[in-house]
This record gives structure tokens, C-alpha cells and sequence, in this order.
């Protein structure tokens, strides 16, 4: 028996009717074609699904999308806005910091929640926002730098 | 570097990396093709065992169900990627008679869902007779034990001799000599992306694979000789993918069971493995116990060294036999041994294949080969690094009978991480560093796979707007060889990074290439590029030499869009000018560019050599036998650098990868069954354990590389594991000689050394 659900998605309201069943994830990926966001594991603990949910870093393969009723949720195809690519995306470009990208989405979404609740946060504490997401390519100290590179405001627009 | 290169050496972003950054790049992942099913396979629950009889007739009542595949449906043959040794193509992919591991496939299903599919497993019947079976290697080989395949007696799949010199004689006379055995695990290769393939099977008996693959050539040719079909009639597409490591260029159960349920169907089928199918039935890194003896004179002069290793093989060949020949290899570098001989063995036991990982036996060679050469130091008193240099490879060494080295780095290597040991100084208690060393292939010389194409070749097609399309078979798996091979197709062409368009994914499209392995597409690839770059420019300046008119002495280049007198830069034209000239002046054809590139007379295993000097910091806790990384510093040369983000991201990531295996990774068996099939139990090292990693390139220009650059990728995997056990031993006094250096083991080792 499917059941109504409301959720807002990169800005844009939906209404859908989901199996009781259904994660997250499966309805970003299947239902709203937003298939930026990549799944890795059965167990919930590579880090790839990672979205942002009412602020909130969140492995979306771990919850049921009936439980996202009502939430906002921002995925790595949310991040760019009018045309321009946020300043984390910039970052990964000019540090290299993906490889095979699998787990970019997953490393953008955790990062962004991270650093708009610390803005000015220690390595260590950069460290542990993303130690829950598996990057098999580029040994991590890239996806650092990146970040260090937005809290350094390297990448703030000049007005 | 200066402004020798206008496009090579700087760092640019990638290629593929905006789609990458904003989700949009689809992978296969992703595919979901019109009327398309989904597929699941069957595993054998046992590690060896008979078929007797599989009952199909209640899963094909399911609703949903479309078609299920077993042995049955195939042609029976053997898979295998060492074709020109057709025992060594002994996988069925689907079995009829047998099954040899816990993974192995005996049925796949096609249904309207997963779910579906999945459910309709549970209800196959196969009956089988369980055999006995055989997890160890050693166990294998003797007389008796149960037999995996009729044409292996006693196991024995492989066997290597490498040799010269005389070893009996020569550790006569020794001065010191060693002799010691190390154990080394398995690892798996972990791609964020499992392996999988989206088929489609045309009623035209065309046949097209989208799939995650480090050879979209060798899955074509593979799955073409598996299904009886013409190659030609079977396109490999690869999407962006979600990284290789050395699993993904055999043909594996994903690709082969979708494209016979596709067959049958006429429709699109879907398989991806789930990660405990990555973990359970496809290829890992090849444990093996290694045996080695060596001496040295008085001075420090190495004179004899002796290996033997059996290795687990699995239960079939896969690219193991290649790892069992590049073990033996690789254990002699990066040293001049005068006498040396190598006996590899690789025995099938009935466990998951072992194959290549990463480094494809160097690193489990190196990890050897480096705690030696320090227990060699400390025995004879010398110290680590001033023993390696006196015996280090130099550039124009010849290995005997085996490899030309022509550009060598290693002495500037040395010299690097010699000056950053002595900055760092004394080291507090419980804190040690250690060194480790290596060479590495820049792509294999070796045709196993009996291709009768050019190893790389490349079609370059520059258009109306100057725009360039660079078709290759290279596959990139996230290492960016598509950044790399554009970066080269610009610099020699004149034209900026943005010209180009890189087509690399597709068999239809591009020639063929042996693909991304061994650490050869920077080099073999590379060099197809600037050849075909070179042909398309020099059809481009016969139209400005027209214009121009120079005085016969003098020639032309292109750089940054302009075409200019070498002697008088300051006279130049348009190449977007001389573009357009030259199309109308051909008729209207497009300028098309041809290169390729095979290695000759280059000894055995590889054209050039990248070399790199790794130390290791750690600090041990003694009363827990936790070892922390601190951090790894790694001198490098690659030759000429192409992109150096890229390289930095290849030195952190395979530095990453090696310090897991070194360090915790580990697959663990119970008769047979892999205990840590997921990610929650398979540990791996997180951005919090990662250590703080420092890069330095050393510089050298490679004469058989394109604009003198070779390997920077796979190599990188060797000297970690070595470097971390000579680290634990300085830091606390023990010498773990089995991986993964576990902290019971440095506990045990720590408990033992009391007594």
C-alpha cells in the first residue's frame, strides 16, 4: 500500500506516493531522477548516499523516505545555484579532490552541511565531518585541502 | 619546470570534472535503459562441490520473472585473459559441472525488479554434492589433497623461474646472509562503484555492454570468443566509472550473466553486484608466502638473493599469473643483484581467485624485500639508506636478461628523504620512521592476451573551429589518464587544454587499447597521442609553411594557438586560420591524425621505470599495540610531470590504499567463506586515520615517454608496507613480518620480546 509524501528537493516541492518500504535514497534516485547520488553499500556505512536533510548530513540509504515527510533535502545537484557552482564544488575542481567521483556526492553534501554549522573549524574537525564517507582514490588530504580552501575564503565571490 | 611546455606540468582541472562535481556524469550505475530488466546471480554456498541438478521450474513461475540463465545456456567455454595459454582459461563464469569457491555463479535471473530477481534466487533448487575442499596454499600442493581442476595435479597452476648469476656459489661467499618468511594478506579492491553491466541484445544480433571496465577492449573480445559472436558485433561502452584498482579488467560475472539473459530476452538487462558479492565473488589481491634468502660482502655489497613463494591462488587463474611473475620480478629491484633466482608457484585452492591489486605483486614483493634490506642494514651495522643507494639501480642499468632501465630518479629519491630525515630529527619514544624503495612498470610489455592490434593507437580529427577529437581505447577509471592524454594531445598539437574532446569510452569509436593496468597509459597511450598529434600538425603546417614562406632553413611549431618560426617567434599565423586553409585546401576533409604505439626491444617486463623512496612515521602504542600513522613522505619520479594535481592525487591515494593493506585491511576465511563481507566489518582507513602526506617529485625526462613522463599511478603501492614494518620496528623494537600489521600481532610481538 503506497503512502502520500511531501518533501521539498533542491527547492522544489514534491508529492509522491511511495511504498512503506522505500528509502530515501531509492526515491531521489528512482522517482526524481537525481542520480547524482551514488550508493556503495547494503550497510549504511560507506558514506556515498550522503544528503542534506533540514540542514542535516544524512546517509539517505538509512532512512525510510516516509520518514523525509515534510523535510528539505538538498542533494549534489542542488549545490550549484543560478548557473554558478558552490564554492566546495569549485574547491574539489582545483584541489583534484575526487578521482573517480563515485563518492563526490557524498563528500560535497557531508562537507556543506559541515561547514555551514562550523564555518571556521579545525583540521581535526574536518577530519571527522567526512571520516564517515569511504574515498577509495584520493587518500582524503585533497578533499581537505578543499575544504580549508572555503573556510580560507579563497573561493568568496568579490562584489 | 619552466615555460618549456605551454599546456604539460601546470595543473589543470580535469576533464570529466565538472560533471563529476555536480552529480550529472552517469555511470553504469545510473543507466536505466527503456523496457530494461534486472538481473541477479546465484552463488554456490559451497567451496567445492558437484552440480548434480538445478531445478529452474519455480523460480520461472514467479510473476516477474523473464529468464533465468545457468550453465546450461552457455557455449561451456573458459573464460580467461591469458589467451595465448588456453589451461589458463579455466573460468566458466556460469559453472555446469562444478563449483570451486563460495561466490561462484551457477544461475542468473531476469526479472521486472530486483527484488523480484532476488526473490526468484531463493527458489532454484540446485542440488549438489559437496567435495572436499582446500583453503591453503601449502595444503594444496601436497600429494592427496583434493583437486580443483582435472589438469592441475597437485594444484599447481603456475609455476616462474627467474634466474642469473649463481646463488649456490655466490652465498658462499657472503659475508652476512639472511634468511627469513613473510606472509602477506589479502586485500580487497573496494570500488566505491561494484562491478555491473547494463546489456542490450538488438534483434540484429548486435550485442552492447555499458559497464564499468579498466578494457572496454578485452571485454569486448572476451565476451564476443564467450558467446560465440564476431567482435565486431559486440560494442563495450565505458561510462564514467567508479574506479578499477586491477578488478575490473577481466570479464566478470556481472557482464557476462546480463548479456546472456540479454541474449535470450532481446531486451536490456541490469546486473550490479552487491557489495558482498564485490567482496565474496570477484577477484583480490593474491596472498602468498614468501621465502627469501640474500647476502651481502663486508661492505654492503648485495651479491645472491633467493625467493620462492607459493601463492593462494583461488580457484582460478584470473590475471594471478601475471602477479606471480611480477612478484618474482619485482623482487629483485630496485637493486643490483648480481646472482638471483626467483621460484613462484601459484596453487589453486577453493577460495575466491586472486588477482591483481594495485601494484599487481610489487607490493607484496617490496614489502619483503624492504624489512629485509633494513634487517640487513642493522645486522651489518650500516645505515638503511646508505645500504640501498650503494646498491640502487642506475640510470642505463640492464637487469640481466630482463629490463632496460634508461631514466633513473632513485639516487635524487634517496637524497630527498635523507635531507627531510635528518630535518625531522630524533624521534619522542615509541615514534620510529622507516624507509622502503621500489620500481615500477610504466605498462607491461608482455602479450598474454595475444592481441594482434598495436598495444595503444589513437585517432586525432581536428575541425572546422580548431576544435580537436581525440579517439582512444584508453579507459579511465578515475586515475584521470583522459586529463593525462589531453594534456599531451595539446601540448603537441599547440592548442589549449579546452580544445580538446577526449572520446575514450567507447569500441565502436575508438582503437583498440589494452587499457588501464600495469601503469601503462601515461607512457604506451601517451605516446599513441603525440604520435597521432604530431601527424595531424604536420598536415596543419604544410598549409603555414605555404603562407608563411620562410626561408628553407627555418621550420615551424604551434603553441598557444599560433603558428610560429622556431628561430623568429614573433612571425606566426592562426592556427584557427591555418585550420580553415587547410580543410578547404583538402577538400573539405577534416585533418585526421594517426598514432600508435607498441614497445620494442625493451626487455621483458616493461619500456621505463618510475622510482620512488618512501618514509614512514609512526608511533606505536605499547600497551595496546595500536600503530598510528603519522606521517609519509614520498620522494617520486615519474619522469616529466603531465598534471601535477593528478600525480599528487596518485601519490596520497595509492599511499592511502597500500597503508590500509598494510595496516588493517584484511579478508579473513572460516573454511573457505570470507567473515568480513561488508563494509562495516572490511575496515579501511578514513580521512581520520589518514596521515599527513608529503609529495616531492624528483625530475627526470624519460627518452622512451612522451615529453619524457612514465608511470606515476600503480607504483606507488610498493614501498608502504615495507616502509610501515621498518617504522614499527625502529619505533618500538619489533618486526611484524606477516600483514596486515595488526595491533595483536605488534601486542604479541611486544609480549614476546619481554620474555
Amino acid at each position: 500500500m503506497k503512502k502520500e509524501l511531501r518533501l521539498t528537493v533542491n527547492g522544489q516541492p514534491y508529492e509522491l506516493y511511495v511504498k512503506p518500504n522505500t528509502l530515501l535514497v531509492e526515491v531521489l534516485r528512482n522517482d526524481l531522477g537525481l542520480t547524482g547520488t551514488k550508493r556503495g553499500c547494503e550497510s549504511s556505512s560507506c558514506g556515498i548516499c550522503t544528503v542534506i536533510l533540514n540542514r542535516m548530513a544524512v546517509k539517505s540509504c538509512s532512512i525510510l523516505a516516509l520518514q523525509a515527510d515534510g523535510a528539505e533535502v538538498v542533494t549534489v545537484e542542488g549545490l550549484a545555484n543560478g548557473g554558478k557552482l558552490h564554492p566546495l564544488q569549485k574547491a574539489f575542481l582545483d584541489y583534484g579532490a575526487y578521482q573517480c567521483g563515485f563518492c563526490t556526492a557524498g563528500m560535497l553534501t557531508s562537507a556543506k552541511a559541515f561547514l555551514d554549522e562550523t564555518p571556521k573549524p579545525t583540521e581535526e574537525q574536518m577530519r571527522e565531518a567526512i571520516d564517515g564517507n569511504i574515498c577509495r582514490c584520493t587518500g582524503y588530504n585533497s578533499i581537505i585541502r578543499a575544504m580549508r580552501a572555503v573556510v580560507n575564503g579563497e573561493y568568496e565571490e568579490t562584489k | 619546470m619552466s615555460d618549456k611546455y605551454a599546456v604539460i606540468g601546470k595543473s589543470h582541472i580535469r576533464v570529466d570534472g565538472h560533471a563529476k562535481v555536480t552529480g550529472s556524469a552517469k555511470y553504469t550505475f545510473d543507466i536505466v535503459l527503456p523496457n530494461m530488466l534486472y538481473g541477479k546471480i546465484l552463488r554456490s554456498p559451497h567451496p567445492h562441490a558437484k552440480i548434480l541438478k538445478i531445478d529452474t521450474s519455480q523460480a520461472e513461475k514467479m510473476i516477474g520473472v523473464k529468464a533465468i540463465v545457468t550453465g546450461k545456456d552457455t557455449l561451456g567455454h573458459k573464460n580467461g585473459p591469458w589467451r595465448r595459454f588456453p589451461e589458463l582459461c579455466d573460468e566458466e563464469i556460469l559453472c555446469r559441472e562444478k563449483v570451486r569457491y563460495i561466490g561462484d555463479a551457477v544461475a542468473a535471473v531476469a526479472a521486472v525488479d530486483e527484488d523480484t530477481a532476488e526473490a526468484a534466487l531463493d527458489l532454484i533448487d540446485v542440488e549438489y554434492e559437496p567435495l572436499p575442499a582446500v583453503f591453503d596454499p601449502l595444503e594444496a600442493m601436497k600429494e592427496g589433497a583434493p583437486q580443483l581442476h582435472e589438469h592441475a595435479e597437485r594444484n599447481i597452476n603456475v609455476t616462474r623461474r627467474i634466474e642469473w648469476g649463481d646463488v649456490n656459489v655466490a652465498f658462499e661467499k657472503c659475508d652476512t646472509i639472511l634468511e627469513e618468511q613473510f606472509h602477506t594478506s589479502s586485500q580487497a579492491h573496494l570500488c566505491m562503484e561494484t562491478h555491473g553491466a547494463v546489456a542490450d541484445f538488438g534483434y540484429d544480433g548486435k550485442l552492447t555492454v555499458w559497464t564499468s571496465t579498466q578494457s572496454n577492449y578485452y571485454i569486448q573480445v572476451l565476451l564476443a570468443g564467450m558467446l560465440g559472436m564476431r567482435e565486431g558485433d559486440v560494442r563495450v561502452i565505458k561510462p564514467p566509472s567508479g574506479g578499477g584498482f586491477g578488478s575490473k579488467f577481466e570479464l566478470d560475472s556481472a557482464q557476462f550473466c546480463a548479456s546472456l539473459l540479454s541474449q535470450k530476452l532481446r531486451r536490456p538487462v541490469k546486473v550490479i553486484l552487491t557489495r558482498e558479492e564485490e567482496f565474496t565473488a570477484t577477484k583480490r589481491k593474491t596472498p602468498m608466502y614468501y621465502y627469501v634468502k640474500m647476502g651481502a660482502k663486508k661492505d654492503g655489497t648485495l651479491l645472491a638473493k633467493e625467493v620462492r613463494v607459493v601463492t593462494e591462488g583461488g580457484a582460478y587463474t584470473a590475471m594471478g599469473s601475471t602477479a606471480l611473475y611480477l612478484t618474482g620480478f619485482y623482487s629483485c629491484m630496485p637493486y643490483k643483484w648480481p646472482n638471483y633466482r626467483y621460484d613462484g608457484y601459484r596453487v589453486y585452492t577453493n577460495t575466491a581467485p586472486t588477482s591483481a591489486l594495485r601494484g599487481f605483486g610489487a607490493p607484496q614483493a617490496y614489502f619483503a624485500g624492504e624489512s629485509m634490506m633494513d634487517m640487513l642494514a642493522a645486522k651489518m651495522k650500516m645505515d638503511p639508506i646508505e645500504i640501498r643507494r650503494k646498491n640502487a639501480v642506475t640510470p642505463n642499468y640492464e637487469v640481466p636478461a630482463q629490463a632496460y632501465i634508461q631514466s633513473c630518479g632513485l639516487g635524487e629519491c634517496y637524497d630527498a628523504i635523507e635531507k627531510y630525515m635528518k630535518e625531522r630529527g630524533k624521534l619522542p619514544l615509541n615514534r620510529g620512521m622507516g624507509i622502503g624503495n621500489y620500481a615500477f612498470m610504466s605498462g607491461g610489455i608482455f602479450n598474454w592476451f595475444n592481441t594482434p592490434y598495436a598495444f595503444s593507437a589513437v585517432i586525432v580529427k581536428i575541425n572546422i573551429d580548431g576544435k580537436v577529437d581525440l579517439f582512444t581505447g584508453a579507459c579511465d577509471t578515475g586515475q584521470g589518464s583522459d586529463t593525462t592524454l589531453a594534456i599531451i594531445c595539446a601540448e603537441e598539437l599547440g592548442v589549449h587544454l579546452e580544445d580538446i574532446r577526449v572520446h575514450a569510452d567507447d569500441t565502436d569509436l575508438g582503437p583498440a587499447d589494452l587499457g588501464s593496468w600495469g601503469s601503462r597509459e601515461t607512457l604506451m597511450n601517451g605516446n599513441a597521442v603525440k604520435m597521432a598529434a604530431a601527424d595531424a600538425k604536420r598536415q596543419l603546417l604544410e598549409f603555414a609553411y605555404a603562407k608563411m614562406k620562410p626561408n628553407v632553413v627555418y621550420d615551424l611549431d604551434i603553441k598557444d594557438h599560433k603558428i610560429y618560426m622556431i628561430d623568429r617567434p614573433e612571425r606566426f599565423v592562426s592556427y584557427f586560420d591555418i585550420v580553415q586553409d587547410a580543410i578547404r585546401g583538402k577538400q573539405g576533409q577534416t585533418i585526421i591524425g594517426r598514432g600508435h604505439y607498441t614497445p620494442h626491444r625493451k626487455g621483458m617486463v616493461s619500456p621505463a621505470w618510475g622510482f620512488g623512496v618512501q618514509a614512514v612515521e609512526v608511533e606505536v602504542d605499547s600497551e595496546t599495540g595500536k600503530v598510528k600513522l603519522i606521517e609519509i613522505v614520498t620522494a617520486h619520479d615519474c619522469g616529466q610531470v603531465i598534471n601535477p594535481v593528478g600525480v599528487l592525487g596518485q601519490v596520497e591515494g595509492a599511499t592511502m590504499l597500500a597503508a590500509g593493506g598494510a595496516f588493517c585491511e584484511d579478508q579473513p576465511m572460516d573454511n573457505g567463506k570470507i567473515l568480513n563481507p561488508s563494509i562495516g566489518d572490511y575496515k579501511v582507513l578514513r580521512s581520520l586515520d589518514m596521515p599527513k602526506t608529503i609529495g616531492i617529485e624528483v625530475d627526470t625526462y624519460e627518452p622512451e615517454g612522451p615529453f619524457g613522463a612514465k608511470e606515476a599511478g600503480e607504483g606507488l603501492t610498493s614501498p608502504t608496507a615495507g616502509a610501515m614494518a621498518n617504522a614499527v620496528y625502529n619505533a618500538v623494537g619489533v618486526r611484524i613480518k606477516d600483514l596486515p600489521i595488526t595491533p595483536e600481532k605488534v601486542l604479541k610481538a611486544l609480549k614476546e620480546k619481554k620474555k
